[in-house]
């Protein structure tokens, strides 16, 4: 099953997506949302893999030994600082809004629409 | 000249870590100084990109060898460039529009507003300029956050963070599938630049003797689906009314002005440099997406737009609309139909942007948007009613307006649009001048208050400038009438469509992106001949103007503006993030189909 | 929109998603395959630059540019919660209750704390020889001075926290990397162009301007994770809406 781990950041993707559409609570929402970013970190990884390599850090390996793709890391690491700063931002909106319309429930705010 | 890119880019945010550093000490007319002053040294270093000759800046001196570079690449291409321009030059504008008036909160975040539209600035003229598709997801993400912050700022009104959290939500899943996208391109080619994710497709294909395979289809449905939902092209379109109808409105100026744009901008970007060659996805397939969703988009937002009360939320749906047309002209796939587009870009920001700062000044008067409730309270305001008719016409497509001439040039490439292009810029343009009437001229009954359907009304909003102001305050109405007149600019400088038809021609050259980013090729077309303002194409124009006027005549007597077997439609936009989810993957479902059909 | 519905718009683009992703897969190469050519030209340059750590060469170096959006989104995102989570007119500051801490829980916090604290600079500090940088350690270091919070109270935490110093060096940490860019133009050569002298393999002074930029993200990521905790910790603990509902004073033992 050389598929497993790309078929894997896809079902997450698509786990998170169902959890923020269904969700009944935007803190829920904001976490599903995170989920939905974590397929990215997965499918960055499982590319740059590669058999029997170890991490790219050559302080105490031989400069010719097999390692695995940086590239994908540099990307998940900065894939992680985005995901951190949306879901705080995100969750600094829903403290707002439980104070201004006294729910958190997707459903109950409807002062937009039409 | 070509080292001097990213400056573009950082400079603003230089301006916005000295505010942010010094923001609490620093008394407002200062931090208004300083970040006018960043905004403005980066939109003259753009002009002056644009009046030198093309190039590329290799960021960090990583230019390739052999074709590869492990380096990221910014491309002062004229489109790209001069979309740059565009936002740096609106920024100016909008701190000019917020200067001293628009009211920031106390304690101590003195710069902080300054400061966000200056990494707002910073996040698109990254996007704009950059050729590497890594690079374009994290300025795309900075723009979303900024947009996010800017969006919900005014966080003592209900609205603004439901708008806000919305725009987060349904941006941010788009960005996760575009990132998706390129981490699929990344495993098939083992490359991030767009020319040389481009170039290897293309080798691959010749190698294997064959085109597209799913796996590329995939990767540019998914890397598409974070464009279209920035280009809020149906059905990825709903973040953005809910958005643009609470945001304040320096901020509203930008989004609909060059944001919502960056997203067609960014598709046909990665169309042109990704996957326009042998090894990408068929033309067909790609026009046919963006043809689909751009007509729809075109005529739900005319629709939707019709029907508002609340003023933000009609100009925010004819951006929808507005951005449809766009797409329109995008997927016909030639230089013609993205130079008629650029200028259309060019016309309606000035248009949107003067129409927004005017229902800022309603807003400052009278803490309303409603069209209701504004019935006849302008009356007093003659020249703030005189620019919101201009805008109206604008959008309406009136010679020799920037819009007019971009529709007019983006029409003449197939016999079936002009009819698509007069209904929707008569229909948008006639809501705008319906409002006018009522408004500025008092014209027609108040309208019933108790309307048929789901609506949001804009009464009781608070004045973004603290308290009501008398008069319209001086700096908000002469930014309005500079931006109409460089709409109208757009329009009447024969020279600049000369430009920008080189530009596009260079812009839809595959090869020859990639030669100029990785072999040194030349990265311009020397200008040739041009199409200009044609007396069909400006017949075209006035008679969606007549039209436009003529459907305001008419509605602003009636008392109700509901169209009666759109409800449905109405009820999709429900303002339920669980409802714009479901419909955002759905649109990646729909865009899949329309891809491999 | 009724839930049923939007179930159903739902289900149709999870499943359209799902087929479109899972024939993407079949057209991937097998997991754990050879063929990485960016990733291997990465790994050369990262050599060629003495820089132990090939993440750090290619964040820092390599592709800096990247890592200076990235850290203007956490910048940004900064000072959008500042924003968003202001004191609103209407709302005053309630100073939280002292709480009482278990003796065994105080001393273990304040044992932790300096060697969290130090942890957390040297992974900053040896960023370009050893996983982390500027990113892992800044997040550390704001942790460690958080540990006050646990083990103490509130009002410690505060002590050591003057916000506006941290805004200071949110600000410069910001405006170094910035500047550190143009260092390279001012050197005649590209923005962010590594022109330090590149020292010797696997010391601490490699890498030319890796550590430099390393260290000015340290201090903008520190002081950003503190300032963005201390906002959402002021709505938790102290700041009250105007009818006095009162927070729960903080964490109640």
């Amino acid at each position: 099953m050389s598929l497993l781990p790309y078929l894997t950041a896809g079902w997450i993707f698509l786990v998170g997506v169902h959890g923020i559409a269904t969700s009944r609570n935007l803190v829920h929402a904001v976490g599903c949302l995170a989920v939905t970013q974590s397929s990215t970190y997965v499918l960055l990884l499982a590319v740059g893999y590669r058999k029997g390599a170890t991490a790219p850090v050559f302080s105490d390996l031989p400069t010719d030994a097999p390692v695995v793709d940086p590239v994908v890391q540099a990307l998940a690491l900065t894939d992680v600082v985005v995901g951190a700063t949306v879901t705080a931002l995100l969750l600094a909106l829903v403290v707002q809004t439980a104070k201004r319309h006294g729910t958190v429930d997707p459903d109950e705010l409807s002062e937009l629409k039409g | 000249m070509d080292r001097l890119l990213p400056l573009i880019v950082v400079v603003p945010l230089l301006g916005a870590a000295v505010l942010v550093a010094a923001g609490r000490h620093a008394p407002r007319p200062v931090a208004e100084a300083v970040a006018g002053l960043a905004a403005a040294a980066s939109a003259g270093l753009a002009v002056a990109a644009l009046a030198g000759p093309p190039g590329v800046s290799w960021v960090g001196a990583w230019r390739p060898q052999g074709g590869h570079s492990v380096g990221i690449v910014l491309v002062g291409d004229r489109i790209g460039l001069g979309l740059a321009a565009l936002t740096s030059l609106l920024v100016v504008a909008v701190l000019a529009y917020s200067w001293r008036y628009f009211d920031e909160p106390p304690h101590g975040h003195g710069g902080a507003f300054p400061a966000l539209v200056l990494l707002f600035q910073a996040g698109m003229c990254g996007f704009a300029l950059t050729g590497d598709l890594f690079d374009a997801f994290v300025f795309f993400e900075l723009m979303g956050v900024v947009g996010y912050a800017l969006t919900g700022y005014r966080v003592e009104e209900a609205r603004p963070v439901q708008g806000a959290l919305v725009f987060g939500f349904v941006n941010s899943l788009g960005g996760y599938a575009t990132l998706l996208g390129i981490g699929l391109l990344y495993a098939r080619t083992g490359e991030l630049g767009m020319a040389q994710v481009g170039r290897e497709l293309d080798e691959a294909a010749g190698a294997a003797g064959h085109g597209a395979d799913a796996l590329v289809v995939a990767a540019f449905v998914l890397v598409l689906t974070g464009l279209l939902v920035k280009a809020a092209a149906v059905p990825f379109h709903f973040w953005l009314p809910d958005t643009h109808a609470v945001a304040p409105t320096p901020v509203c100026m930008l989004l609909s002005g060059v944001m919502v744009e960056m997203g067609g901008y960014g598709a046909a970007r990665v169309w042109t440099t990704v996957f326009a060659g042998p090894g990408g996805v068929p033309a067909a397939g790609a026009r046919r997406t963006l043809l689909v969703l751009g007509v729809a988009s075109a005529l739900v937002g005319a629709l939707m737009c019709w029907q508002q009360r609340h003023v933000k939320r009609l100009l925010a749906f004819s951006t929808v609309a507005h951005t449809g047309l766009f797409l329109t002209g995008i997927a016909l796939l030639t230089p013609h139909g993205v130079a008629g587009t650029a200028l259309y870009v060019l016309g309606h920001a000035g248009a949107k942007a003067a129409l927004f700062a005017c229902t800022g000044i309603l807003l400052d008067r009278h803490g309303s948007v409603d069209e209701c409730e504004l019935h006849g309270k302008g009356r007093d305001t003659p020249f703030t009613g005189l620019l919101f008719a201009a805008g109206g016409l604008a959008l309406a497509g009136l010679p020799p307006f920037g819009t007019g001439l971009g529709k007019a040039l983006v029409e003449e490439q197939s016999p079936w649009l002009p009819a698509l292009f007069v209904l929707v810029s008569a229909v948008t343009g006639g809501a705008v001048l319906r409002v006018g009437a009522r408004v500025f001229l008092g014209a027609g009954q108040a309208g019933r208050e108790d309307d048929e359907g789901p609506e949001t009304a804009g009464g009781e909003e608070e004045p973004e400038t603290g308290r009501r102001v008398r008069r319209p305050p001086v700096p908000m109405v002469t930014v309005a009438a500079l931006l109409l007149a460089a709409s109208l600019a757009v329009g009447t400088v024969p020279a600049l469509t000369g430009a920008v038809t080189a530009a596009a021609e260079a812009f839809t050259d595959h090869a020859g992106y990639a030669a100029a980013v990785l072999d040194g090729g030349p990265a311009g077309r020397p200008e040739g001949p041009y199409d200009w303002w044609t007396w069909t194409g400006a017949g075209l124009g006035l008679l969606s103007a007549a039209l436009a006027v003529a459907l305001a005549a008419r509605s602003v007597g009636l008392s109700s503006r509901a169209v009666p077997w759109s409800a449905p439609l109405r009820r999709l936009h429900s303002g339920h993030v669980g409802d714009y989810v479901a419909w955002t993957v759905a649109g990646i479902g729909l865009v899949s189909l329309l891809a491999l059909w | 929109m009724t839930r049923r519905l939007r179930l159903w718009v739902l289900n149709a683009g999870l499943l359209a998603t799902a087929a479109l992703y899972a024939a993407a897969c079949t057209g991937l190469p097998g997991f754990g395959g050879s063929r990485h050519p960016y990733g291997d030209r990465a790994v050369r340059t990262a050599l060629q630059q003495h820089t132990a750590n090939a993440v750090s060469s290619v964040n820092f170096d390599q592709r800096a540019f990247d890592t200076l959006g990235e850290e203007t989104v956490l910048f940004a995102c900064v000072l959008g919660t500042v924003v968003l989570l202001r004191q609103t007119r209407g709302e005053k500051r309630v100073p939280p209750e002292p709480a009482g801490v278990p003796a065994a829980l105080r001393r273990y916090g304040l044992l932790v704390l300096p060697v969290t604290l130090l942890i957390g600079l040297y992974v900053i500090a040896h960023g370009q020889l050893s996983p982390g940088g500027g990113f892992q350690g800044g997040v550390v270091v704001a942790t460690s001075l958080h540990l006050l919070y646990i083990a103490v109270d509130y009002k410690a935490l505060e002590r050591v926290r003057p916000l506006g110093l941290f805004e200071l060096a949110d600000g410069t940490g910001e405006a170094a990397y910035v500047l550190l860019g143009a260092a390279g133009l001012i050197a005649g050569s590209a923005y962010l162009a590594n022109t330090l002298p590149l020292g010797t393999f696997n010391t601490l002074s490699s890498g030319g301007t890796v550590p430099l930029l390393n260290a000015a993200v340290g201090v903008e990521v520190t002081s950003a994770v503190v300032v963005l905790l201390a906002h959402f910790l002021g709505q938790a603990l102290e700041i009250e809406g105007e009818d006095g509902d009162a927070k729960d004073g903080g964490r109640t033992a």
